[in-house]
């Protein structure tokens, strides 16, 4: 394990940790019942069943990796895989295929899932994986970034974690042509949903025995919109004085995160701000192949790859880096409460990485997928 | 240092070729006309050109000497006209005093220090207002590696045109019923192709081979999309150029691994992505005290320094004046004085590389005064 404060762990103690506060604030609070979001999904025959969404470009190859190791592993989960796609195929039914995954995971409450394409230039087709996220209503997206022991990048003793509000804000899908040639495209800040983020990010911080959370915002511009999720975050955080609070506007932040990357701890903003930051800071520390990630809702829990690329260029090369989704995963079985599975699988794979004999290209190596996950299984036989 | 590209080179410099291309043209275009931005400032009667001086508040003074200390020793053809823009209140709107107005409308360019914005008392940004006034709609934005100032980078060389007077920045926005927000982002054709052309007009200009639009179409189809679409038709006037269009995750993602992908390729955006990506690229080089700035419009363009007035070190001659010399050796190169420019340029360059004249945020321990001398003395 990186350190004793995996996010698994973190997630079904942030529920414990908010209890007491629930109830004391139930009054005021609308969706915002962080207990109740982490409901375990039910048992059947000893084995929990999980949705599988492969998605598009490296999904397949990195996917086929977590079923060889869980199988090896003798995990306890039965895979529901549906397999949706955002490419257009011509012949296929993308739009059944989707509510049939989204029937799937409400069936199943937990997933795992790797990212699916959107097409520039259909119109009309919203992303499925932010219509996903909304059906689901899977508001937190929870993505940890911080350095791999034995992995060498520009930056070291980088450790945050970016919680992100993943269903409203300049994702809202809300566009409109005025007259030709002009543009209106809403983005949506609402009380209940600034507040439901924010009070997340700071269960998750106080779990997780971190310290610090801060705002990222842009509310000296968008003064109505970002200054209603500023302050409703500076509201609740008055519920958690033990914890520091600062906010800092997000071009300031990118800025620093790319000089001064170990003064954050855990970051909570906008679904915008949210895909810039996490971005940067999955290239400081070896990227998308290794940042592992997770949406949280009330009721249901999808993990996948917390920095999200698709990854259509290196599509069927047996290039891919399985990491991120296999961590993502082992984050899954913690969720689940399958903790020893989890972190006999996460060691094996932070051996392999420690190791350095291993690499898949993008960090440098020239193996393939599969040697990565045979790398992982022989680790873990030697456990 | 200066063998390499230089940080805007002939923003202005004539090109007939293009004039009469575009003169072919004309029929299908939908609003630019042939040249964006061009400088058409004229001498004065002593042979120099005049250029309005904004010094700023905090630190601005200060520096500003150091720019005018150099530009008398460098012998550049420049006569400041200084102007304050402490800002009034006109009719319920935040505005600048008349004075500060025609003198840049008169002069048709302008340098900048940093202004602190007054809190609390109804203003708009001062630099929003000027960027208002002025009708600046890029802002262009050069990073590069600075020899003698250790990063995590040392290879960065970036340029970046941000489009500058809508987007996310419309200020339009309500509160639809308690608790619930819009705030609207505005993107038109006619913004978008100016900012589009002036970014190839620019690119032909440095010899940039590459122009990339950034945006989030995937997500934002319409808005993004009509930003991504009218640069595919604006690059069709520039077959030379090549265009290509990157999601700005994936630029976020690949300038932090290896910004030195984005050496040869010249990157244009929205509003908002520009604010944060070239404040990101600032940090990669070492932070906003390092890094000029031009805001151009299609009359008047405004040089300025990006970072804070920090009135804590104001009067103190510990200041680092490194962004606003660059921010005017930009303007040297969009009036056309490319040998001033390049000379002045080459001085402060070298001047860092040495590192013995480096002030306190450089990890040096002179004053500005005694950086100044340095450069001077390079001249």
């Amino acid at each position: 394990m990186l350190s004793s404060r995996s996010l698994a762990q973190a997630l079904s103690r942030t529920a414990k940790a908010s209890n007491p506060r629930n109830v004391a604030l139930s009054a005021k609070r609308a969706m915002a019942t962080v207990a109740s979001d982490l409901v375990k999904p039910t048992k059947y025959g000893g084995k929990y069943t999980v949705t599988l969404i492969p998605g598009d470009g490296i999904g397949a190859e990195v996917t086929e990796s977590v079923k060889t190791i869980f199988k090896s592993n003798n995990v306890p989960v039965e895979w529901e895989q549906v397999d949706v796609t955002g490419v257009v195929t011509g012949n296929s039914h993308p739009e059944e295929l989707f509510r049939e995954s989204v029937n799937s995971l409400k069936r199943n409450k937990v997933g795992l899932k790797g990212i699916l394409y959107t097409p520039v230039e259909r119109s009309g087709h919203q992303s499925f994986n932010v219509a996903l996220r909304q059906e689901l209503d899977i508001y937190a997206s929870v993505v940890l970034i911080k350095n791999m022991p034995g992995y060498v990048t520009r930056h070291s003793g980088v450790d945050m974690c970016i919680i992100r509000e993943n269903t409203e804000g300049e994702y809202s899908g809300l566009e409109h042509q005025s007259v030709p040639g002009v543009v209106e495209s809403l983005k949506i800040v609402t009380k209940m949903k600034s507040e439901r983020i924010s009070k997340f990010a700071f269960s998750f911080a106080t779990a997780n025995q971190r310290k610090k959370v801060t705002c990222i915002h842009k509310a000296n511009i968008m003064k109505l919109a970002d200054g209603l999720f500023r302050t409703t975050f500076h509201e609740i955080a008055k519920s958690y004085p033990q914890l520091e609070v600062n906010d800092l506007i997000v071009d300031n932040a990118s800025m620093q995160a790319v000089s001064r990357p170990q003064q954050f701890d855990v970051l909570v903003m906008p679904n915008l701000y949210g895909s810039i930051l996490s971005n940067i800071g999955a290239a400081l520390v070896g990227g998308p192949g290794i940042i592992p990630g997770c949406n949280m809702g009330r009721e249901y829990a999808v993990f996948e790859p917390g920095c999200r690329h698709v990854g259509l260029d290196i599509q069927g090369r047996d290039q891919a880096n399985p990491t991120a989704l296999i961590l993502s995963a082992t984050m899954m079985l913690r969720h689940l409460g399958l903790d020893n599975h989890a972190t006999r699988i996460s060691q094996a794979v932070y051996d392999v990485v420690a190791d350095g004999k291993v690499r898949t290209k993008d960090m440098g190596g020239n193996n393939t997928t599969h040697d990565f996950t045979d790398a992982v299984l022989k680790q873990m036989e030697r456990q | 240092m200066s063998a390499v590209r230089c940080l805007s080179r002939g923003l202005s410099s004539a090109r007939p070729a293009f004039q009469i291309r575009s003169l072919l043209i004309q029929g299908n275009r939908f609003y630019s006309t042939n040249k964006v931005a061009q400088f058409k400032g004229a001498k004065n009667q002593n042979g120099n050109y005049t250029v309005t001086f904004i010094e700023g508040d905090g630190i601005g003074p200060e520096i500003s000497k150091s720019v005018k200390d150099i530009f008398a020793a460098a012998k550049a053809p420049i006569e400041w006209e200084s102007v304050d823009v402490t800002p009034i209140l006109k009719g319920g709107k935040t505005t600048i005093p008349d004075a500060a107005i025609n003198s840049v409308k008169k002069n048709l360019v302008a340098l900048k220090g940093p202004l602190a914005t007054p809190i609390g008392k109804g203003h708009v940004s001062l630099n929003l207002t000027l960027r208002r006034t002025f009708n600046l709609f890029a802002n262009v934005r050069p990073c590069r590696s600075i020899a003698g100032y250790k990063t995590a980078y040392d290879d960065v060389d970036t340029i970046l045109i941000r489009e500058n007077t809508e987007g996310e920045y419309s200020g339009i926005e309500h509160e639809v019923v308690e608790g619930v927000v819009q705030s609207i982002k505005l993107i038109t054709r006619e913004a978008s192709e100016r900012v589009l052309r002036f970014a190839f007009q620019h690119a032909e200009a440095i010899g940039q081979k590459e122009v990339r639009a950034v945006h989030k179409a995937t997500i934002m189809k319409m808005s993004d999309g009509l930003f991504l679409s009218t640069a595919r038709e604006v690059a069709k006037d520039f077959p030379h150029i090549k265009f290509s269009a990157e999601l700005l995750d994936n630029v976020c993602l690949k300038m932090t691994t290896n910004p030195n992908i984005y050496r040869d390729i010249l990157l244009v955006m929205p509003n908002l992505y520009g604010d944060i990506l070239s404040d990101m690229c600032a940090g990669l080089i070492g932070g906003l005290g390092l890094t000029p700035s031009g805001n151009i419009g299609d009359e008047c363009s405004i040089f300025e320094a990006v970072h804070g007035s920090a009135p804590d070190i104001a009067g103190m001659d510990l200041a680092n004046p490194t962004a606003l010399l660059l921010s005017s050796v930009m303007m040297l190169q969009h009036m056309g004085l490319n040998n001033h420019a390049d000379k002045i340029q080459k001085a402060i360059f070298d001047t860092l590389a040495e590192g013995r004249a480096l002030t306190k945020d450089l990890g040096g321990s002179s004053t500005r005064s005694q950086f100044t001398e340095a450069v001077i003395s390079k001249l």
